[in-house]
This record gives C-alpha cells, sequence and structure tokens, in this order.
C-alpha cells in the first residue's frame, strides 16, 4: 500500500476529504486484497469522494506505466476491473498474459484473463524466462479506434482518456476490430462497444483506477504527466519504457518497463 | 466457447462482424457489378450488352434497396442506424456509406426513371382509374414522349451512367476501403483491398447477370442472343482474371516477403480456411470458372449454343460462390486470427435461426429477386416489342431475335 499515497496524490480535494480519502483507501485496499471479494465497495468510496469537488480535465494528462518485473499473476487487477466495471463474464477491461519463453520456443497465455491467477505449467520445452504482462486498453493519442467510429461514440477526453459513449454508440464494431490491442469488445449486455476507461469515474475523483489501486507490488502505476514530478512521468521521462506496436504509431499512453520482444 | 490454438487476446475470441457483414459486401458487390453492365451499353457502345441493359439497371435498383439491411440487422442498436447518416464522424470511412448510399440511390433512381420515362407515360395515357394515377405520379408531371423529349432522355440516361458508374465503383471500394483501412488486421490491411471488391463486384454483378438473363428468357420463351451470352462471357472471364491475380498477388507478396503477418496468415489459410478459401474460392471457385469461360471465349465459333449456354450458366453460379467465398474469406477469415499473430480461433458457424443467422442471409439474397419481381410488374424490363430500342450510339442495333449460332 505504500506506492498509493506517493503515487499521485489526488488532484484538487481540500485537506479534510483528502485525509478521510486515503485512509479510506487503504483501508479499502487492504481489506480486498484479504477477501479478494467486495470490490463494489470501491464504486461506492468513489462516489462519496467526488462530493463538491469540480474535475478540471485541461489540468490533467493521464498515463499508465506497467512495471512487468513486478507483476507476480496474482489476477487482483482483473478481479478488481471485473467488479468495479460490472464486465461481463468472457469479457475483458484488463487481462494478465504469462510468457514462457526459451531460445527455441514460446509458450503463452492467459486464463480466464488471468483473473484467477495462473495454475502451474508443463511446458513441452524448458522455459529460460517467464513473466507476467499485464494488458489493458493503451488509451492511444493516435487512437484507430476513434478515428474509425462512424457516430463519434468514441472519443478521447482532453486529459487523454479514450471514452465510448454508450447513448451514441450503435454497435457497429468497427473500434473492436480497429484496435490493435484487442481492448475494445461489444458488451452482450449493453450492445454497445466496451473498453478500459482508466476508471474515469475514478480518476476525475482524485481516486486511482481500480486496477492500479489493488495492484500488491506496484506492476501497475497511474499518473498526470501535467506534474512535474509525478513518479508515472519520471519514470517515462527518464526510464527506458517501450510501448507496444509501437511501429502501427497509434502513441499509446500506456507504457511498459521490462518488456520482452516477444509482446504484442 | 470457441476452441484457440495458441494464444489469443481474450477479446479476440468473438467474431463480432457476422454472416450480415458477410452478405453486406456481397449484395453491394451486386449493385456495382449490375451497374457495370448496364454502363458496358450505355456508356461503352457495347451493343452486345443492350438484351441486359435494362435488366441490369433494375437488378441493381434492387439490390441497392436491400444493401442497407444486413448492416442494420447487424448493429448492436439497430434504432440507432441513421446516426451514421445524420451525424457522421468523417475520419470514419465508415461515415461515407450514407452520403455514397444516398447519392448513388439518387442516380440509379434518376436512371431508372429515364429509361422508362417513356413507358411510363404510354403506361398512364393507356390507364384508367388508380393505375392511372399511379403512373401519372411516377412521370412527375411531364407527358412529354416527342422525339426531341426521348432524344433528351438517352443523352440524360448517358450522362447519369457516366456519373453512376465511378459512383457505383466509390460504394463497393468504400466497401473494401472499409477493411483495407484497418492497420491493426494483417490480413485486411492492404491497399489492394478496394480494388480486389470492385473487380470481384464486377465479376459476381456479371454472372449473376447471366444467371438471371438465361433464366428470365426461358421463362419469358425468348431467344438468348448468343452474342449477348459470349460477350458477357468474355468480360466475366476477363474480370475473373484480374480478380483472382489481385487476389493471389496479395497473398504471393506476403509469403515473399516472408512478413510477420504471413505467420499467422500461412496458418489462417491452410487450418482455418483451408476449406473456403483453397477449395471453394480457389479451386472450384476460380479455377474450374476460369477453365469453362476459357473454352466459352477462345471456341467461342466451334461451340453449340446449348454448350455455350450451359458453359456460362455453370461458370456464372461457380463465381457466385466463389465470391461469397471471397467476402467469407476475408470478413470472416480477419477475425479468426487473433491480433496478437499468435492464435487462431475455431471456425465460426451462423445459426440458422437468429438475428444474423442463415436463413436471413437467404431471405437477403432472395428479396432483391423478389422486389425485381414486383419491379417487372410495375415496369416491364423486357422492352415492349415494336418499341424504341435505345440505341445511345447511333450504331446499327444488334441482329434481334437472330441466333448467330451454327
Amino acid at each position: 500500500m505504500d506506492e498509493m499515497p506517493k503515487g499521485n496524490p489526488p488532484p484538487e480535494p481540500a485537506a479534510q476529504p483528502a485525509q478521510a480519502e486515503v485512509s479510506r483507501r487503504d483501508f479499502l485496499a487492504r481489506a480486498l486484497r484479504a477477501s479478494g471479494g467486495a470490490f463494489a465497495l470501491l464504486a461506492g468510496g468513489g462516489a462519496i469522494a467526488s462530493d463538491g469537488e469540480r474535475y478540471d480535465w485541461e489540468a490533467h494528462r493521464w498515463a499508465y506505466l506497467i512495471d512487468t518485473e513486478k507483476c507476480i499473476g496474482c489476477g487482483s487487477c482483473v478481479r478488481a476491473c471485473k467488479a468495479e466495471n460490472g464486465v461481463p463474464d468472457g469479457y475483458f477491461r484488463t487481462w494478465v498474459e504469462r510468457y514462457l519463453i526459451s531460445p527455441e520456443a514460446s509458450h503463452v497465455d492467459s486464463p480466464n484473463g488471468g483473473m484467477d491467477g495462473f495454475p502451474p505449467l508443463q511446458t513441452a520445452f524448458e522455459p529460460t524466462k517467464s513473466f507476467f504482462v499485464p494488458k489493458l486498453c493503451n488509451h492511444c493519442k493516435e487512437t484507430p479506434c476513434v478515428q474509425v467510429c462512424p457516430v463519434g461514440a468514441s472519443y478521447r477526453t482532453k486529459d487523454g482518456v479514450v471514452l465510448v459513449d454508450g447513448k451514441r454508440c450503435i454497435g457497429c464494431g468497427y473500434c473492436v476490430q480497429a484496435c490493435p490491442y484487442g481492448s475494445r469488445f461489444i458488451s452482450p449486455e449493453t450492445h454497445t462497444a466496451e473498453k478500459c476507461t482508466w476508471c474515469y469515474h475514478r480518476i476525475t475523483k482524485g481516486l486511482k483506477p481500480a486496477c492500479v489501486e489493488v495492484c500488491p507490488t506496484a506492476t501497475r502505476q497511474f499518473g498526470d504527466m501535467k506534474r512535474e514530478d509525478d513518479p508515472v512521468r519520471l519514470a517515462i521521462a527518464h526510464g527506458r519504457v517501450v510501448v507496444l506496436q509501437a511501429n502501427l504509431l497509434t502513441e499509446p499512453q500506456a507504457y511498459y518497463l521490462g518488456i520482452d520482444m516477444e509482446v504484442r | 466457447m470457441p476452441e484457440i490454438t495458441g494464444y489469443a487476446f481474450p477479446n479476440d475470441i468473438h467474431v463480432h462482424w457476422s454472416l450480415m457483414i458477410v452478405m453486406y459486401p456481397y449484395i453491394t458487390g451486386f449493385v456495382a457489378g449490375s451497374f457495370i453492365v448496364t454502363a458496358l451499353y450505355h456508356l461503352f457502345g457495347k451493343n452486345e450488352f443492350q438484351p441486359v441493359a435494362r435488366l441490369s439497371l433494375a437488378a441493381s435498383f434492387c439490390f441497392l434497396l436491400v444493401a442497407g439491411l444486413p448492416l442494420q440487422l447487424h448493429l448492436g442498436h439497430p434504432e440507432r442506424g441513421l446516426f451514421v447518416m445524420i451525424t457522421p464522424n468523417f475520419t470514419s470511412a465508415m461515415a461515407g456509406f450514407g452520403i455514397l448510399y444516398s447519392f448513388y440511390l439518387m442516380i440509379v433512381m434518376l436512371e431508372v426513371w429515364f429509361v422508362w420515362r417513356g413507358e411510363i407515360i404510354q403506361t398512364a395515357r393507356r390507364s384508367r382509374g388508380l393505375k392511372r394515377a399511379f403512373y401519372a405520379a411516377l412521370a412527375l408531371g411531364t407527358y412529354d414522349t416527342s422525339p426531341q423529349a426521348l432524344e433528351i432522355d438517352h443523352r440524360a440516361v448517358k450522362v447519369l451512367s457516366a456519373i453512376g458508374l465511378p459512383s457505383a465503383c466509390m460504394l463497393h471500394g468504400y466497401v473494401g476501403f472499409i477493411f483495407g483501412g484497418i492497420k491493426a488486421n494483417p490480413w485486411w490491411s492492404t491497399p489492394l483491398m478496394p480494388v480486389i471488391f470492385l473487380c470481384s463486384a464486377a465479376v459476381s454483378g456479371i454472372a449473376l447477370l447471366i444467371l438471371v438473363y438465361q433464366v428470365t428468357a426461358k421463362l419469358g420463351r425468348r431467344v438468348i442472343q448468343a452474342d449477348t451470352v459470349s460477350a458477357m462471357a468474355r468480360w466475366l472471364w476477363f474480370f475473373l482474371i484480374i480478380t483472382v491475380t489481385l487476389e493471389l498477388l496479395e497473398i504471393i507478396m506476403l509469403a515473399y516477403e516472408n512478413s510477420e503477418e504471413w505467420h499467422i496468415i500461412s496458418p489462417l489459410l491452410t487450418t482455418r480456411l483451408q476449406f473456403s478459401f483453397i477449395s471453394m474460392q480457389m479451386i472450384i471457385g476460380s479455377l474450374i470458372p476460369f477453365i469453362l469461360l476459357f473454352i466459352v471465349t477462345v471456341m467461342n465459333r466451334y461451340l453449340h449454343e446449348k454448350v455455350r449456354n450451359t458453359l456460362t450458366v455453370m461458370a456464372s453460379l461457380l463465381l457466385l460462390l466463389q465470391v461469397f467465398s471471397m467476402r467469407w474469406n476475408v470478413v470472416i477469415g480477419g477475425q479468426l486470427l487473433s491480433k496478437s499473430f499468435r492464435g487462431l480461433r475455431s471456425a465460426y458457424e451462423p445459426h440458422l435461426f437468429e438475428r444474423e443467422g442463415i436463413l436471413v442471409a437467404i431471405v437477403l439474397f432472395v428479396l432483391p429477386f423478389v422486389i425485381l419481381y414486383v419491379f417487372d410488374r410495375l415496369l416491364p424490363i423486357e422492352a415492349p416489342p415494336g418499341a424504341h430500342a435505345p440505341d445511345p450510339h447511333g450504331d446499327a442495333p444488334p441482329a434481334a431475335g437472330v441466333s448467330p449460332a451454327a
């Protein structure tokens, strides 16, 4: 939980609510890690924190950092996302991939998106390295999904988050096809395109995305590129980060540390 | 749950673009292809096409009326379908649909009106009561059938054909663009895609018209014009060669470059699409019709009329399958491979009874023929005997009713 307070302090909230909020978050995160179940509480927590604050989307530009060296494949993030966002079964706003690699062969899997962790696996070859890679929407600057939406239901907010207006989406699925990362799906419940929102309902209230909140190893970090001293900004600015499928020039805003060339 | 070989991104295992999205380019292909045939007569002076000029225009119109339906049926929110027309987002290729579709519909409706105008007025004059009111309304208030007026009609038809041909090409090229412009999908992303779609549209359109022409001629006990059949077979052969060349070029290029994409496309073609691509699209759908049409084209003068008709009908039937397979392999094939480039999902099988299922697809294919039948009831497709056979080129009309076959 140490990463939480120093990660990215909420941009605006007054001293009093901020105090209350941090302790509540602390409490919730611990409770969640222990129980692994009651994630729905997070939504409630977010709602209370919002009271009386006005969010200025010009004042932020969000970015996401994934330090794959730290991921232990526990799947808390996937469970938290499901609970927080009501993601339908069999569909994923975030997931975790497992890579088992030798110089001769490789194996990748993501059983149920990594939601239930990763059972031990026997491969036909002797892996010489293995690691986990959390995936989610890259919230690309030059995103093909927004480009191809025929009705403008997909859009990029000023603070750098790619969202879908569920009331405008006609459910044509073009954005699903256009996303190179497999981040979108047509929900069988709403029949519209859905995707990771970086928990926009939370980040606009000074909270972190649910997946970042529950990550026990600080693999997932969330930050504001408009804050000079933001740890995520510093890591991206000074570290050797990569983005996925950089050749497509979609300019992802989710950055990776310690990634292998096998990862797409 | 579909089975996955290798590793697919967990959201990549769903085939969101279903059989309806296969039907959509199939149907618009007929729209564009038929219009190409009508333009060959009206615009390029191919008089052999005179017997099918009206039929192909009517067919293009009838298929056009149905073209939007599969899209509508596919949408997650069909009630919002009109948003594409009224609030388009112009960075999206798909937003072009409203403009291209409506523009082309307007052109075709105008052309239909000019082609049938003389007959509409004559029918109005001959009829009484409701029927008269109906045709009088269709005449749009002008009853001028003087030679000068008809001459203007002919010129209008020519101009409309000249506008309609690029519009039809745009309408269908745009469908190819929808796929070709998706850089995320290696099986779709190629600038060749719109061209392939266009050429295969010509193939499907001509093949369909060969069939409809022969069937309607048989039903109406009319003579099947040998000139027309062999000319259509020749053009069909030409477009088939171009289409298959481009389809193969795309794949050979990927294989030759040994690109990253090839490592997933190669297993896609040889496992998941083995039947629909190799057997159906390439062998049964391309190679055999190629040979049949080769015979018709090269040995035309030695062929008995019945042999020629049978060979072209067989080739046309197979080519309708070829084009359907091509649409299937593009639309469905592109969704069987994961963008992880590491996994393929098991084959997609549509159900018989569902909104995007097989039965609906069959209805969508039959519906244009029903509309064509109604069209023919209202505006007879076969020009009335003795009526002016409009020859827009001032050349001698083709020998009518005479079979040159030995």
